[in-house]
């Protein structure tokens, strides 16, 4: 267990690494459009003071675009900020589906870097119960990681949320590039980690191209 | 003549805001928002200087300036990049990218570097005349061999 717990550190902090560049990266693209933006509001200015008229419809488009970056670079910062709470309790109620879009939301480039598209499908009713976000949510993005490498030509993964009495499971499908081969290195020891902490497994299906999360409630 | 400039960046707002800044100053701006659209383009224009991000969906943007200097090595490249991607932009220097620019970048950073990069693309397009010129004057059926 302790070197199990060890292992999923290291993981955790490759998670944590991982994500928190690409959210770096997503907020220097806000800043550079909010930068070309107050620089062509600077460069029209210029115009202006040698007699040439600065339109107001421009100055409007160019408020709403920076306007538009502020709400996107706010949503960034919101999520960020629930992600690095996530570490604040080891153990405690989450909501699943809460979870996964917090997941989608912060994976979504990487996911658009591949040409990937990912889609949710949940469950009616909330499903809650108690773990370890943090070590769920790396869990998570490690198998949809995966399903996104072995989505083969179709580019696209469905994640489908099933709740049963006892247990959750969540269905990565529409893999049409799962093979064996592909499954060879999956799931790897640091997936086993954290499928051992969380008490959950882990079942491929080739044949059925899906990858398959259960977790116990 | 005017410098002829392509913007490769998957981000529209940046993409319009930077075309439309350098165009006021007096640079011929085309805009790419992928890498497989620049490198279409690349085959069919010949820029004087390309502005690549070098994180882009898709192709990567070390494999578009590979490309680019493949189908145009003339052409030369500024690399735009965030902090957590300035490994691939030092890939990209050692691929013959002209030079790096950290993103948000400053407009009087990035003309000086387009003015330094048309300049060498002027200086090797004008050795590559003198050449021929000197291969011509030695050895005038030598003009055959480009027929």
């Amino acid at each position: 267990m302790c070197q199990e717990l060890e292992n999923t550190s290291e993981t955790g902090l490759q998670f944590f690494g991982k994500i928190s560049a690409s959210i770096s990266h997503e907020i220097k693209n806000v800043l550079a459009i909010i930068n070309e933006n107050a620089g062509l509001l600077e460069d029209l200015t210029l115009m202006g003071d040698r007699g040439i008229p600065i339109d107001p419809e421009r100055l409007k488009v160019m408020a709403a675009a920076v306007k538009k970056q502020i709400g996107r670079a706010d949503g960034i910062i919101k999520d960020m900020n629930r992600f690095a709470h996530s570490i604040d309790q080891t153990c405690t109620t989450v909501d699943l589906a809460q979870t996964i879009e917090l997941i989608m939301a912060l994976t979504a480039r990487f996911a658009a870097m591949r040409g990937v598209q990912v889609n949710l499908q949940l469950p009616e009713n909330p499903v809650t119960f108690q773990t370890a976000p943090f070590l769920l949510m790396n869990l998570l993005w490690l198998c949809l990681d995966f399903s996104m490498s072995a989505s083969g030509d179709d580019k696209r993964v469905e994640l489908v949320v099933e709740a049963a009495e006892n247990s959750v499971r969540i269905r990565y499908r529409q893999l049409a590039g799962l093979t064996e081969a592909l499954l060879e290195n999956f799931p790897s020891e640091r997936e086993k980690n954290l499928l051992a902490v969380l008490e959950a497994k882990l079942a491929a299906e080739p044949e059925r191209e899906e990858v398959v999360l259960r977790l116990s409630k | 003549m005017k410098a002829r400039l392509l913007i490769v960046d998957d981000e529209v707002q940046f993409v319009q805001a930077l075309s439309e800044r350098l165009s006021m100053r007096d640079y011929d701006v085309t805009t790419s928002l992928s890498g497989e659209d620049a490198i279409e383009k690349i085959k069919n224009y010949n820029f004087d200087v390309v502005i690549l991000d070098v994180r882009l969906p898709g192709i990567e943007g070390t494999e578009v300036l590979r490309e680019i200097k493949n189908l145009k090595p003339l052409t030369e490249v500024i690399m735009l990049t965030g902090h957590g991607t300035m490994e691939m932009a030092i890939e990209g220097m050692k691929l013959g990218a002209f030079d790096i620019l950290m993103k948000p970048c400053e407009t009087e950073d990035l003309t000086l570097k387009i003015a330094r990069a048309h300049d060498r693309k002027a200086e090797h397009e004008d050795r590559i005349r003198a050449a021929k010129i000197s291969d011509f004057t030695s050895s005038p059926r030598s003009v055959l061999k480009d027929v």
